[in-house]
């Protein structure tokens, strides 16, 4: 029988499916139907405790191509039933025997839906999970100790790259990316678009990358709370202007920062794959995947800030544009957000616009001859 | 956003209820007016089919019960101008409909915009060809396949590919006509059948994919290409299975993320593609070992499965899809259940919903139970659980039937060998026989080969088998409870099983807890009364009641719906369950819904104060109860369902509301009942109730044959049989006590007389009889299949005075408090009683429209103890107005295979159509247009072939027949008979089954009439005519009164009748009309 524990002072019971221990980390809730192996391998849910509200985890097991990173971030995961005889031709293991693996508490036969309601009031929060039962004293030091949680902001160190590398060395575009714990879907989209992409640690200087002569700058998705990476937002501001600057998730959130605007913590979150966001510009709506406790506060948005997508739910701020200094960013997932394949996505924009700039370049570089 | 030139607005129903086209168009039509009406546009209607709320006439401004036609709808487009029309919320019927009206010109003459998907859109989407090439231009795959019109282009098609091969015939509802061919002689045999029911004599032959994954997507489109994902699901049955016959759970559950990103693109792909604006559904087949799938099929309309999806999660496609017709796009929608977000997001599940199809072979002993292409389910089942588990086992109690698990079924004696070679069988039974075969301990993977359904279902219901062994071993502790609690079992199942008492089980006290349909998974707080079952998990309820808290409410009351449509207790009994539900929460009560049956409109959140979407099963019914503490339950409204539950609630301290319990089973109990119309001195056939065979024939020596068997306490008198001698009693009874489980058989004296049937309201003191209907076959057929005239056109006054006597009578003694319908038989010019049935009937919706009466409201008050005479329409038999109308019951034969198409005294229709006007041969003609009768001028080839009984009868019908030019081909016998009396025909023999088929099949025969020798045998000749007939959509008359009826109509036709139509409330009005002319 394992444990949860939350801030609130909350205890809930629960099988232990997954490793053996206990984690302290902050409770959230996502709420998609389908793709838990792509959720456990999403980094920016570094030092979590993800509540699935979907009840049935681990049908079609784990297989060995839709990863999102090698290792999973998260510290635990809770489900109302994960399954134990999974079934698809692609899978290679079960998914409680990879939680085992990777040293994630599981806890299943929980009330979750009680449990995201919870969330949803009281807001994401500290949490301890673990695989054994504790003694009322045990839960109640808890408890004292989970009000001093919080995840800190060295924890990028882990989920970016740990060195600078080359994801693909072929493409129109020569990328520089900065790696806070990406999604390989991000890396494969934009390869697949036709960037040659450098893949850069946190902790890269904007020296380094300004000396390497990139056609632009990409900043990926990660975790913990963006307002606490202040290197980071120093180096972006030494480049934002020089070269096109691309953002999403936390890349989009450190924009932001650069440009001025706060980011506030949203009380439960967005994390779930049907999330309205309305395009400002033309009025077309994208139904997107989402990852994120933060969120850019729109109201007060500086004038060269262009607001460009806004979740039709909650009326946040999904994505900004700055035309003069050449930011784009948008909050949600572009590239698994499913629209017919035909239609052009955020990237396909992107892209082009890396394009247009190396043609001014290449034609600077001619009139100047 | 809304467009402004809407004033009024035409919606087309979608007719009677046959297979593969039921209740659901109810929902989604009511649905589409509702929000109409909420737009403040002014709607026409137009249905034929009387059952339904939409011809309610609140809930649209003018409504037609009229046959869907070219020339009706064109009339009443001419008539009433409407500037746009809605036709993708009234299923197949409604879209050809469409598609004629604009063939026709009328469309573009009158200025008529079809809203929502254009003409071209659904052209692509229906037409084989033109979808298959659309598919291709955009890259979509599907299967190789030809578009034939002629059986040589089949063969060169069958050549290329070989065997097997799908058929399936264009625009025909729900597949009929379609199927797979396995080796030659079947592909000609429904290559044939399907080029024949195909309305442009098309088919689709097609590469079979039987055994890939089944999936479907329902998806919404605007005109600001916004899509959205509604719900996806996956059959549990395999490619090979119609959708509407399979197993279906929803969300998807064997799909990773990939796979369903993969198809909802397609699926996005293709409404785009085909700019459908509204709902619509996409089947996909996907391989189960590779990413290859194939798009099978695009519904360019809301759908059965729009349906389902709409109850699965909350999201109202219907609601969406006539707002986006009228100009409003996704984001400018509120979403009804959240009321904070919009319509322009995915809904998403943190519950499993499983369906099972509700099928009528229990009805129909004869019937081919093999599942294919075409559909065979009369309607469905919903249940909603945490998990798969616990939804599987429910959806599985909510089928009604004599056993509530997945094991003992009679699967328990076969040899292992026998199993494992019927579990190859795709018939309605093979899940049951795939838990048997789990619970001799035979491998999955084995399971896995044979049925070729995932190995993560089977696996899943092995859980719930193994369970079962669990509780067979172990001692029951409260852990082992609690989990077969959550595995679904019942706890009758679990004292069958363990053996505990009864007493044991309840000192665990645990009670059932509710959950909230909420279409967010709980990330929104949100107040829709939509709630199921789970066990061990917190209660939404209480919290509901809270933030809904209204002191100006009285008490609760439960309304008990009618669960699956199946035949004998169709969508009738939905309507009086919705009205009854509706009129509770206007006469400030608490009302509280409970039902499975995902297709109705009592299952839409808004018609009950709180809906609960649970089993029709005592125990379910009961933690209800006990979580609602009502002041009663209604029982009278939702036919034999509800109140089959009466007893065994009232058992457990449950207050009945209406007429008492004791009164119910006075009507059904024989003896009591026979010593009750003693007492009121009213006549009766000469019967009694039997509990074994020795009875059974004591009892026939003294009531003489012929006799009608039936079973008590059944559904659409299943088991009923007129017997004429010792042989066929011996035959039938033993069938009759199997129906009727520890209930006596009945045997009645057989009068082959006039029926008669009437319906009433009673409040205790007074009753209302809104009308009397006469059937036109005489006695024997049931009442269901008859073809009934109100008002009854040769009942003298003096009978009519007795009738309404009777009827008075028998309300007074029951003390009948809301609903009663009471059939006789008129025979020598005596009226005898032969049922009386105290709740509401199959015909209160058509009574409550031709008469103006609302008759489950009225009967709703009563019970609550307003006098009817407050209601304003008097009491005892109300007047007549100048309207007459003819019911005629739709029958769906030509989804099922071998079964006997001749009228009995059981119930065989699924739905029905009204004829009116104000001549009763107008309104005649009128349902057998409505029934999809075809009237011709060319001299026509007409079989007779007559049953000894019934020759002399039917004389008079053929003379008219030949006097009427028809063309008389006659078997040997009428032949001989015919020559007798001077009515020249040709001879035909019986045994030339052959030839005669080949007639049918070149359309060279009109129609069929043929009176059954007795026996249910299918050996027989009239057996094999009758349903080759039927095969092929030839009308056979197997009552000679049905016969004199077509003639009868059909001499309106001969003579050029121009007819004209109007609505409900003008033929009512017309007798005023009229006298102010004179």
């Amino acid at each position: 029988m394992g444990t949860l524990i939350l801030q609130d002072g909350s205890v809930i019971k629960g099988n232990s499916k997954g490793a053996i221990g206990g984690y302290e980390g902050e409770i959230v809730f996502n709420t998609s139907m389908a793709g838990y192996q792509e959720i456990l391998t999403d980094l920016s849910y570094a030092k979590q405790i993800v509540v699935m509200s979907y009840p049935e985890i681990g049908n079609y097991g784990i297989n060995e191509i839709d990863f999102e990173a090698q290792n999973p971030a998260l510290v635990g995961i809770i489900a109302k039933n994960f399954c134990e005889e999974e079934n698809h031709y692609k899978s290679t293991q079960n998914i409680s025997t990879y939680l085992q693996m990777h040293n994630i508490i599981a806890l299943d036969d929980i009330d979750t839906r009680a449990l995201v309601k919870k969330i949803r009031e009281n807001g994401t929060q500290s949490a301890f999970i673990t695989s054994n039962d504790l003694t009322q004293e045990e839960i109640e030091e808890k408890i004292q100790h989970l009000q001093e949680f919080k995840i800190s902001n060295d924890v990028i160190l882990q989920t970016g790259a740990k060195e600078k590398y080359q994801y693909n060395d072929q493409g129109e575009i020569d990328l520089a990316f900065i790696d806070y714990g990406t999604k390989n879907s991000i890396l494969n989209t934009l390869a697949k678009k036709g960037c040659k992409i450098t893949v850069y640690p946190p902790s890269v200087s904007a020296q380094e990358i300004l000396e390497n002569n990139h056609h632009a700058l990409f900043l990926s998705s990660g975790p913990a709370n963006p307002n606490e990476f202040s290197y980071q937002i120093e180096q972006i501001k030494e480049i934002v202007g020089k070269i096109p600057l691309f953002g999403i998730g936390l890349g989009y959130q450190l924009l932001a920062l650069c440009a001025g605007a706060e980011v506030y913590k949203l009380k439960s979150g967005h994390r779930g794959t049907n999330y309205p966001v309305i395009n400002l510009e033309n009025k077309k709506i994208l139904i997107t995947n989402q990852n994120h406790g933060y969120a850019v506060k729109s109201d007060n948005l500086a004038k060269f800030i262009r607001a460009t997508y806004k979740n039709l739910n909650d009326d946040t701020l999904e994505g900004f544009e700055i035309d003069s200094l050449k930011v784009y960013a948008v909050q949600f997932y572009p590239e698994t957000t499913v629209k017919a394949e035909e239609t052009t996505t955020i990237y396909d924009e992107w892209v082009n616009i890396a394009k247009r700039e190396i043609n001014n370049k290449n034609n600077e570089v001619k009139n100047e001859r | 956003m809304k467009d402004k030139s809407l004033k009024k607005v035409l919606v087309i129903g979608s007719g009677p209820i046959v297979i593969g086209q039921a209740a659901e168009f109810d929902y989604a039509g009511v649905q589409a007016c509702r929000t109409l009406k909420e737009e403040n546009i002014e709607i026409v209607l137009v249905n034929s089919n009387p059952a339904t709320i939409m011809t309610d006439e609140e809930i649209a401004d003018k409504v037609y019960i009229e046959p869907l036609t070219l020339d009706c709808v064109s009339k009443i487009i001419e008539k009433e101008r409407p500037q746009g029309l809605i036709a993708s919320l009234g299923g197949q019927t409604a879209l050809n409909l469409a598609c004629e009206l604009d063939e026709a010109g009328v469309l573009e003459k009158f200025n008529v915009k079809l809203l929502g998907t254009n003409i071209e859109s659904i052209k692509k989407a229906e037409d084989r060809e033109l979808f298959k090439n659309l598919m291709q231009e955009i890259g979509e795959p599907v299967p190789q396949s030809d578009i034939v019109s002629t059986w040589e282009e089949a063969i060169t098609f069958s050549e290329k590919i070989g065997f097997p091969i799908i058929i399936r015939p264009a625009f025909t509802l729900g597949g009929a006509g379609g199927g797979i061919a396995q080796n030659m002689e079947e592909y000609d045999e429904i290559v044939h059948q399907g080029l024949a029911q195909s309305p442009i004599n098309q088919v689709l032959v097609e590469k079979s994919i039987a055994g890939y994954k089944e999936i479907e997507y329902e998806v919404i489109r605007d005109s600001n290409n916004t899509c959205i994902i509604v719900c996806n699901m996956e059959n549990i049955d395999p490619i090979g299975i119609h959708t509407g016959d399979s197993f279906v759970v929803a969300p998807t559950q064997t799909l990773t993320a990939k796979e369903c990103n993969m198809l909802k693109a397609s699926a996005i792909k293709i409404i785009k593609a085909l700019k459908i604006e509204g709902g619509c559904n996409v089947q996909f087949a996907l391989d189960t070992v590779s990413n290859q799938y194939y798009v099978i099929e695009v519904n360019p309309r809301v759908s059965r499965s729009s349906a389902l999806a709409s109850k699965a999660s909350g999201y109202p496609i219907a609601k969406i899809t006539t707002k986006i017709a009228i100009g409003y796009n996704l984001h400018e929608i509120k979403n009804s259940i959240t009321q904070t977000t919009l319509a322009s997001f995915e809904p998403t599940l943190d519950y499993v919903v499983v369906k099972i199809p509700k099928w009528p072979f229990d009805k129909f002993s004869t019937g081919d139970r093999m599942l294919g292409t075409k559909m065979k389910a009369t309607g469905e089942i919903m249940a909603i659980g945490r998990t798969f588990i616990s939804s599987f086992k429910k959806a599985v109690t909510s089928l009604e039937e004599r056993y509530t698990g997945l094991l003992h079924r009679g699967f328990e004696t076969l040899e292992k060998a026998d199993l494992l070679k019927e579990l190859a069988l795709q018939d309605d039974r093979r899940i049951f026989r795939l838990a048997q075969a789990l619970y001799n301990g035979i491998e999955i993977e084995k399971l896995n080969k044979i049925t070729k359904i995932d190995k993560w279902f089977i696996s899943k219901i092995k859980a719930i088998v193994d369970l079962e062994h669990t509780l067979e071993k172990k001692k029951l502790d409260w852990d082992l409870y609690l989990k077969a609690k959550q595995f679904g079992f019942l706890d009758s199942e679990i004292i069958a099983i363990t053996g505990a008492t009864k007493e044991e089980i309840e000192n665990f006290a645990l009670q059932a807890s509710f959950k909230t349909v909420d279409t967010c998974a709980g990330e929104y707080s949100a107040t829709t009364p939509y709630f199921y079952s789970t066990w061990g998990e917190e209660c939404e309820v209480e919290e509901f009641k809270l933030k809904n808290n209204n002191k100006k409410t009285k008490d609760t009351i439960v309304v008990l719906g009618s669960g699956p449509i199946r035949i004998g207790q169709g969508i009738e009994f939905d309507y009086c369950s919705v009205h009854a539900s509706l009129e509770l929460m206007k006469n400030g009560y608490q009302s509280v819904m409970i039902n499975s049956n995902p297709e109705t409109l009592s299952t839409d959140f808004d018609v009950a104060n709180r809906l609960y979407f649970e089993p029709m099963n005592e125990e379910y019914v009961m933690n209800i109860i006990k979580k609602e503490k009502p002041k009663g339950v209604l029982v009278q409204f939702g036919g034999q369902t509800a109140i089959n539950l009466a007893q065994k609630l009232n058992a457990q301290g449950v207050k009945i509301l209406g007429t008492s319990l004791d009164s119910i089973n006075a009507t059904e109990d024989r003896k009591v009942f026979e010593k009750l119309m003693r007492e009121l001195d009213i006549p009766q056939p000469k019967g009694c109730a039997v509990t074994s065979v020795t009875e059974a024939l004591s009892a026939v020596k003294e009531i003489g044959y012929p006799v009608l068997v039936r079973p008590s306490y059944v559904i659409g008198g299943r088991g009923m049989q007129v017997v004429y001698n010792d042989d066929e009693l011996l035959t039938y009874i033993n069938e009759a006590f199997k129906f009727s489980n520890e209930h006596p058989v009945l045997i009645d004296q057989y009068l082959e007389g006039q029926e008669v049937e009437l319906d009433a309201i009673s409040d205790g003191r007074d009753i209302l009889i809104p009308g009397i209907c006469e059937h036109i076959e005489r006695a024997g057929v049931h009442s269901g299949d008859s073809m009934s005239i109100y008002p009854s056109q040769n009942i003298s006054r003096k009978n009519e005075k007795i009738l309404v006597k009777y009827a008075q009578k028998i309300a007074k003694k029951l003390n009948i408090k809301g609903l009663m319908n009471i059939q006789f038989i008129i025979k020598d010019n005596q009226v005898y009683v032969i049922e009386v049935n105290p709740r509401a009937s199959r015909t209160v919706p058509i009574m409550s429209k031709v008469t103006g009466i609302p008759m489950a409201k009225i009967a709703l008050r009563a019970i609550l103890g307003k006098s009817i005479r407050r209601a304003g329409f008097g009491v005892g038999l109300y007047k007549k107005s100048n309207l007459v109308s003819v019911k005629m019951p739709i029958f769906s034969w030509q989804k099922l295979n071998r079964i006997d198409p001749a009228l009995a005294p059981e119930m065989k229709s699924t739905g029905e159509v009204l004829g009116i006007d104000t001549k009763y041969k107008r309104a005649l003609y009128k349902a057998f247009l409505a029934g999809g009768y075809k009237f011709s001028n060319s001299k026509q080839r007409v079989l007779v072939s007559l049953n000894d009984h019934y020759k002399k009868p039917a004389l008079p019908v053929i003379k008219k027949l030949f006097k009427q030019g028809f063309f008389i081909m006659a078997t040997w016998g009428t032949h001989k008979f015919l020559e007798k009396h001077g009515v020249p025909s040709k001879m035909i023999e019986k045994f030339m089954i052959d030839k005669l088929q080949k007639r049918m099949k070149n359309g060279r025969l009109s129609f069929i009439i043929n009176t059954p020798t007795t026996g249910k045998n299918s050996q027989n000749a009239g057996f094999q005519i009758r349903t080759i007939a039927q095969m092929y959509g030839i009308p056979s008359f197997t009552s000679i009164d049905t016969a004199n009826a077509f003639l009868v109509a059909h001499k309106v036709f001969d003579k050029n009748t121009i007819l004209t139509y109007d609505t409900i409330t003008n033929y009512r009005k017309k007798k005023f009309l009229d006298m102010f002319k004179k």
